[in-house]
C-alpha cells in the first residue's frame, strides 16, 4: 500500500552452490506452476482438436491431428468481431474518463486542504469496495428513468445502452483509481506545485501540465489494471443490457454457449479467443499490472 | 467551497518538527476556485449518483413490495415484511447464506495459505523467479465468467480431465451437476484465480519488511520458522488486513462463475444470485431482492468500516 511502483530488482551475480534444498524448492515451484497453467493448457489442447477426434477417442487421448479450425469457426459462428467491437466501445471511453475524473479528485484532495477531503476520499474508497449487487437493482431502475436521445440509445433511456454500462464503470472504478492516485500524488513534493503557483500557473495547469506527467507510471499501471477489469466485467453488462447484440464479449460468452451447443472444442476455442486480449496485456504489461495491484491492494 | 486553504504540512505528533513553512497566500483566484470546484464536483456527483444513491435506494426498496416495472406509485411500503419473509419462508435464502459462508471460509483458508506459502518461497534470490511469478499470476487476468467455461472442460463428466485423471471414466462423477460437491468444484476454480492475488499482496508485504528485524531475530537464535511466525507475519499486519478485506469482498461478490455454470441453482445458490434474479431471472420482486442486497451491504460494511478506519487514521497521523 505504499505508493511506489515495484522497482525492477537489480540482478546480482553470485555463484550459487546447488543444494538439495534448492532442488526441492525448484521442483515444488515448477510443479505448482504447471498445475496452475494446466487448466489453460488443457483448454488450448481441446481447442486444437477436431470434434470427430474427441467424440471418438475422448478428450483424454493423444490427438490425431491438430487444427486451428475451431478458432475460425468460433470466430465466425460466435460473431466475435462484433462483440469485440462492443467491448472496445465500452472499455476505452470508460477507461480514459475514469482515469481523468479520478486524477482530478486525487489532485484536489492531495494538493489542497479542504475540510471534506477525508470524507470525500472515504466515500470513493468505500464505494469501490461495495458488492455490485448492492447497487445493481436501483441502478437498473434508475437507468430506465434517465432519458437519452435516441441516437445514443434506441431504447430512449440508459437501459440497454452501452453508455449506461460506461457510466457505471466510470462511477464504480473511479473509487479505486482515486484512492491509488491520491496516495501517489501525496508523495509528490509539495514545493513543486507551490513553485508553479508562485509563478502564476492556474490550478488547471498545475494539474494538467505538472502533476499528471509526474503520475505517468501510476497512470500506466492503473490503465492496465482497469483495462482488464472493465474488459472482464460480466455483471453490469448482463443486467443493464438486454439486447444480446449490444453485449460486450465477456457477457456475450453466455449466449455463445448456446450457439456452440455442446461442442466443447468450440467452447474452448471461443473462451481462449475471449481471454486473448487480457492475456496479451498481461504478458506485455505485466510489470504495470502487478505494480497497479500492489499500489491499490483494495480491490477484489 | 468557502474556506479554501492550502494544505498545511501535517505535523507528526512526535519527533522533530518538519521544516517550518512561512504563511502563504491562501486566496485562490475566482476562476481557480471554479475550476477546482468542477474538478472535485463532477467526479463526485457521478460516483455518488450511480453508486451511493442506488445503494441507499436498495435500503429504501427493501421495505417495499414492488415489481420494478410500474411507476413509483405502485410501490407498496410493507415495513420489515421482506426481511421476515426472507428469514422464515424464502427457501433459497439459508442455503445461499451457507454457500457464501463456505465460499468465504474456503477462500480464507486455501488461497490465503497457498498464496502466503508461495510468497515466502519466492521472496528470495531465486533463478527463474520471474517466470514462476508470471505463471502464478496468470489466472488473475481471466474473468471469473471465463474461468467458469475453462474449468467446465475439466469437470465435465463427458471426457473431462479430472475424471480421466482419477480413472473414473467408466463411472464418471458429475462435478458440476451433483449438488453435494459442485460448490467445492467451483471453489477450487475460484481459488485457482485468487491464490495469485494473495501471493502478490504478500510478496509486496514481505519486501516491505525491514530486513534488520529478521537479522536481529536470527542473531537472537530464532529459527527461520520462528522468525517468520513471531516477527515477519505480525509485522505484515496491514497486508493481512488487506487480504482479509479483499477476500471477504470477493466472497460476497461471487457471482459470474456460478452464473455461467448453472445460473446459481442446484447447490450453487449465492446471495448475489438472489439479488440479480429479481431483475434478470424469473422472480421479479424488487423488495425482496433489495432486502438480500441490504444484508450483503451490512456484511460488507463490517469489513469496509474497519478497513477505512485503519487506512485513513494512519494517513492522518503520518
Amino acid at each position: 500500500m505504499t505508493a511506489t511502483l515495484e522497482r525492477p530488482s537489480v540482478p546480482v551475480v553470485k555463484k550459487r552452490t546447488v543444494t538439495p534444498a534448492r532442488v526441492a524448492l525448484h521442483t515444488f515451484l515448477i510443479l505448482t506452476c504447471l498445475m496452475t497453467l494446466a487448466p489453460l493448457l488443457w483448454a488450448v489442447y481441446a481447442s486444437l482438436r477436431t470434434y470427430d477426434d474427441t467424440s471418438v477417442n475422448g478428450y483424454f487421448s493423444i490427438a490425431k491431428s491438430l487444427t486451428l479450425e475451431n478458432f475460425a469457426k468460433a470466430w465466425e459462428i460466435g460473431d466475435l468481431p462484433h462483440f469485440y467491437w462492443n467491448t472496445f466501445l465500452i472499455t476505452i471511453p470508460a477507461l480514459i474518463i475514469t482515469l481523468l475524473l479520478s486524477s482530478m479528485v486525487a489532485f484536489g484532495v492531495s494538493r489542497f486542504s479542504f475540510k471534506f477531503n477525508l470524507a470525500l476520499l472515504m466515500i470513493f474508497t468505500a464505494g469501490n469496495l461495495l458488492p455490485q449487487q448492492v447497487v445493481v437493482t436501483p441502478l437498473w431502475r434508475l437507468y430506465r428513468l434517465i432519458e437519452v436521445p435516441e441516437w445514443i440509445s434506441a431504447s430512449g433511456s440508459l437501459i440497454d445502452s452501452q453508455l449506461g454500462v460506461i457510466l457505471i464503470h466510470i462511477a464504480f472504478q473511479s473509487g479505486f483509481c482515486t484512492f491509488v492516485l491520491s496516495n501517489y500524488m501525496k508523495t509528490i513534493p509539495y514545493e513543486l506545485t507551490e513553485a508553479a503557483r508562485v509563478d502564476g500557473a492556474s490550478v488547471f495547469r498545475q494539474y494538467w501540465q505538472l502533476t499528471l506527467p509526474l503520475c505517468r507510471p501510476v497512470l500506466a499501471a492503473l490503465a492496465t489494471l482497469e483495462f482488464t477489469w472493465i474488459y472482464n466485467d460480466f455483471l453490469w453488462a448482463l443486467v443493464l443490457i438486454q439486447d444480446g447484440d449490444k453485449m460486450p464479449v465477456t457477457s456475450a460468452l453466455q449466449n455463445l454457449k448456446g450457439t456452440f451447443f455442446t461442442d466443447n472444442n468450440l467452447i474452448a476455442a471461443g473462451s481462449l479467443l475471449v481471454a486473448l486480449p487480457t492475456l496479451v496485456v498481461f504478458f506485455v504489461l505485466q510489470r504495470q499490472f502487478v505494480g497497479g495491484l500492489t499500489l491499490g491492494s483494495t480491490k477484489g | 467551497m468557502t474556506a479554501l486553504q492550502e494544505k498545511p504540512k501535517a505535523v507528526a505528533p512526535q519527533g522533530p518538527p518538519p521544516r517550518r513553512r512561512g504563511k502563504r497566500a491562501t486566496a485562490l483566484a475566482g476562476t481557480d476556485k471554479l475550476v477546482l470546484g468542477l474538478m472535485l464536483g463532477i467526479p463526485t456527483i457521478v460516483h455518488v449518483l450511480f453508486v451511493w444513491i442506488p445503494a441507499l435506494g436498495s435500503i429504501a426498496l427493501s421495505f417495499s413490495r414492488w415489481n420494478g416495472i410500474g411507476g413509483f406509485e405502485d410501490i407498496e411500503w410493507i415495513g420489515v415484511g421482506n426481511y421476515v419473509e426472507i428469514f422464515t419462508e424464502y427457501p433459497r435464502f439459508w442455503p445461499a447464506v451457507q454457500h457464501n459462508l463456505i465460499w468465504l471460509a474456503f477462500l480464507l483458508i486455501v488461497p490465503t495459505c497457498a498464496g502466503l506459502l508461495l510468497a515466502v518461497l519466492l521472496d528470495r534470490e531465486l533463478k527463474f523467479s520471474r517466470i514462476y511469478q508470471s505463471a502464478l499470476y496468470m489466472p488473475m487476468v481471466l474473468s471469473l465468467a471465463l474461468i467458469g467455461f475453462i474449468w467446465q472442460l475439466i469437470y465435465t463428466p463427458d471426457g473431462g480431465l479430472l475424471n480421466s485423471l482419477l480413472g473414473l471414466s467408466d463411472k464418471p462423477v458429475d462435478w458440476i451437476g451433483d449438488s453435494d460437491i459442485n460448490l467445492y468444484a467451483v471453489l477450487v476454480a475460484a481459488a485457482w484465480r485468487h491464490t495469485g492475488y494473495i501471493m502478490l499482496l504478500y510478496l509486496a508485504g514481505l519486501k516491505g519488511v525491514d530486513p534488520s528485524l529478521k537479522e536481529a531475530a536470527a542473531l537472537d537464535g530464532a529459527s527461520a520458522t520462528q522468525t517468520f511466525f513471531r516477527v515477519t507475519f505480525p509485522v505484515m499486519k496491514p497486508v493481512n488486513i488487506v487480504v482479509a478485506v479483499v477476500t471477504v469482498i470477493e466472497a460476497l461478490r461471487a457471482f459470474d462463475i456460478v452464473y455461467v455454470i448453472n445460473k446459481g441453482r442446484n447447490g450453487l445458490e449465492l446471495l448475489s444470485v438472489l439479488v440479480t434474479d429479481n431483475i434478470i431471472g424469473e422472480a421479479s420482486r424488487i423488495g425482496r431482492g433489495s432486502a438480500v442486497a441490504v444484508i450483503l451491504l451490512t456484511i460488507s460494511l463490517g469489513v469496509i468500516i474497519p478497513y477505512l478506519y485503519q487506512t485513513f487514521s494512519k494517513e492522518n497521523r503520518s
